[in-house]
């Protein structure tokens, strides 16, 4: 697997406008950098609101960065439009967080899938022998194939819908938070089997999601954002083993351990306030006035991501001095 | 009502029949949407007003497609002319009075019965072909416009707001002040056309005069018909349009036309259809209220708005009959529309549906 970076992104930036007013604006994604390397899966965390799924849409295109660019091996698809566009999505798609409004209650399994490898012209010989083939790669069948998406469950809607995004072959996936609206017992076997996809297919995922411990176990490198900027971004088990930031060690005491021993024994740590308004984010680092490390320069200068170790990015004074 | 369920399902696989003699593996590749269609008819079926509803516009079809060949008396021969005591004659039962005309005469002495389906032929096609062709323009503009949004939305719906505030009575009397000479001349020059239009309303060419009011107000209807379907069809399509199975569409690639009309149409048509059905009674009974004003086709046209309005004049001493027994004719006929609009919105409501499938699937087990 040859590691060259597939998908960078540079200081990508999404401002909404807020209705009825002409100067407010909602920072969602303000200033994000990181780049996904082939074959590896990026994890995304934070709590809600964060601008997560803003970041994922922004870096398929589906909404236009305010600034900022993306590169898709190598080349700008910033101004990406049209055919260029349509090109683009072939190679990168997304999987939704919610499977009961991600495929068209109004149309069969097979014409849903069917969109893609037709408007892409796909040769696919028999549709139906092709359709039937694909639908064994997510553990689905033929009998699955002319029924409307209600008549599935959660867990097969949403296989259905990771193979729309995969029927293209594309190299790189978002997946939303694919599933976090599924039963625990379906959640195990969907990540199994986005596993054994990217495997088979050598695909590279953002994978972005609010459970902690999912994304630990999906991904080999980890961003954790808040309010619309990343504060840590590193390889998982290192970021899992030796937080920095105070807001990642905050995010993993509140992973829950499922050994009593080891829970009691753990630092408790608890987070002070709420997440402040994205439309007018605190002056200087973003989580000054919920870090109980905060100092001086905290409040009033804003910290950019330096690398402490190699490949560990963080955004904190406390690491900028050493 | 289980012969209705019996024969709409037997309709269904007729149709299926057919499909899958055309392309084979049709039935197995659309069974889903075969069973979806025959719970519609079972819920359908489950409906006694629906139902009757549907009769009597099944009813009113026929007669508007037949009425004009069966009628009995050509509505350009005045019998007053022969003898002046043929005008308004009262209703009349055999055997007391066999061969004289059943329901009665109006103004210029024509069997009423006779000239009724002449009418219903001509109020039928008129609010039909209104709403047919109002509504499609009111949901195109209202999908582009909340599709769309922005400046593009703006304009369309303050355009809409503009036809909604205009009075449909006084584009009508407008229109009928000046469109009729115009669509004359275009039917007096234009054999194909006037041939069209006398044969879709049921008259003779020589009426072309006749038919051009009518199509006038045809026209002003059409205008002030469509506002409130684009208004409706933009609220449904600003919901839908948020859904990930629009951004999902995208991202497979479909153009903007595509999205709008395989994704969002399907999912915001259903309370649509239901308003076309209701709309095409309004229509019918707005129609007649033109011609009932004069602003539409004077005689011989039977149109039955205007023969009501001739006979306001002898009223009610010699006429009450024409006003009762037309005023029953329209009202039948907005009736089953308005009928088959109620059951039409139970049918396709997703709320009731699960409760019906129930019902269905239990039934089918029983035997």
């Amino acid at each position: 697997m040859s590691m060259d970076i597939l998908l960078e992104v540079k200081a990508l930036k999404k401002y909404f406008r807020v209705r009825g007013s002409l100067t407010k604006k909602v920072r969602a994604v303000d200033g994000v950098d990181f780049s996904v390397k082939r074959g590896e899966t990026l994890g995304v965390v934070g709590e809600s609101g964060c601008g997560k799924t803003t970041l994922g849409k922004l870096v398929l295109k589906l909404i236009e960065p305010t600034s900022g660019k993306i590169f898709f091996e190598g080349r700008d698809v910033t101004k990406a439009r049209g055919k260029w566009l349509k090109e683009y999505w072939r190679n990168a798609q997304m999987v939704f967080q919610d499977p009961h409004t991600s495929l068209d209650p109004k149309m069969t399994i097979a014409s849903i899938l069917l969109e893609p490898v037709r408007f892409h012209k796909i040769s696919v010989g028999d549709e139906e022998e092709f359709l039937v083939r694909q639908m064994e790669l997510v553990g689905l069948g033929k009998e699955h194939l002319y029924r409307y998406p209600h008549e599935l469950s959660g867990g097969q809607k949403q296989r259905v819908a990771i193979l729309r995004a995969i029927i293209t072959r594309p190299k790189f996936i978002v997946l939303d938070e694919p599933t976090s609206s599924l039963d625990v017992s379906v959640q195990a076997q969907i990540l199994e089997l986005l596993k054994e996809l990217q495997r088979k297919f050598s695909l590279t995922y953002m994978f972005i999601s609010h459970d902690i411990s999912v994304v630990k176990y999906m991904s080999s490198k980890m961003a954790v954002m808040y309010l619309g900027k990343i504060v840590e971004i590193g390889p998982s088990d290192q970021l899992f083993e030796k937080p920095l930031h105070p807001y990642t060690k905050f995010l993993l005491a509140s992973v829950p351990i499922p050994d009593p021993k080891t829970s009691r024994s753990r630092e408790r740590m608890i987070i002070r306030g709420e997440p402040p308004s994205p439309i007018n984010p605190p002056p200087g680092c973003r989580f000054h006035p919920r870090c109980p490390f905060a100092t001086e320069q905290c409040r009033r200068q804003e910290p950019t991501l330096i690398e402490v170790e190699p490949e560990r990015f963080v955004a904190c004074w406390l690491f900028a001095k050493k | 009502m289980e012969f209705i369920y019996r024969f709409l399902k037997k309709l269904i696989w007729i149709y299926a029949g057919m499909r899958e003699r055309i392309s084979g593996g049709w039935i197995q590749k659309n069974s889903s949407r075969i069973r979806e269609w025959e719970l519609m008819a079972y819920a359908y079926s489950k409906s006694p007003i629906g139902v009757i509803g549907g009769l009597i516009v099944f009813i009113t079809f026929i007669l508007a497609v037949i009425g004009p060949m069966i009628s009995w008396e050509p509505y350009w021969e005045y019998k007053i002319v022969i003898n002046e005591t043929y005008r308004y004659m009262p209703p009349c039962l055999p055997p007391s009075c066999s061969g004289s005309p059943l329901l009665g005469t109006d103004e210029w002495g024509r069997d009423l019965l006779a000239m009724s389906l002449y009418g219903v032929r001509i109020s039928f096609v008129i609010s039909i072909v209104v709403v047919l062709l109002g509504a499609p323009l009111g949901i195109i503009l209202g999908l582009i416009a909340g599709y769309k949004g922005g400046l593009i939305d703006e304009v369309i719906m303050r355009l809409t707001d503009i036809f909604l505030a205009f009075p449909g009575l006084v584009l009508a009397i407008a229109f009928a002040s000046i469109l009729p000479q115009r669509i004359r001349g275009l039917l007096e020059s234009n054999d194909l056309l006037r041939a069209f239009f006398a044969g879709l309303f049921g008259l003779r060419e020589k009426e072309y005069a006749q038919i051009a009011a009518l199509i006038s107000i045809w026209l002003a209807m059409v205008i002030v018909w469509w506002p409130g379907y684009a208004r409706i069809v933009r609220g449904s399509v600003l919901s839908v349009r948020e859904m990930p199975f629009i951004e999902a569409a995208k991202l497979s690639g479909l153009s903007t036309w595509s999205i709008l009309f395989k994704h969002i149409l399907p999912n915001v048509i259903s309370p649509i259809l239901v308003m076309m059905t209701f709309d095409i009674a309004t229509a019918t009974l707005f129609a007649a209220a033109l011609s009932f004003l004069g602003l539409g086709p004077q005689e011989p046209v039977p149109e039955l708005g205007f023969i009501i309005s001739k006979a306001g004049y002898w009223f009610p001493e010699s006429s009450s009959h024409v006003v009762i027994y037309l005023g029953i004719v329209l009202l039948t006929m907005a009736l089953g529309w308005n009928l088959l609009g109620d059951a039409l919105r139970d049918v396709l409501d997703p709320r009731t549906r699960r409760a019906i499938e129930y019902r269905l699937e239990k039934k089918e087990k029983r035997g």
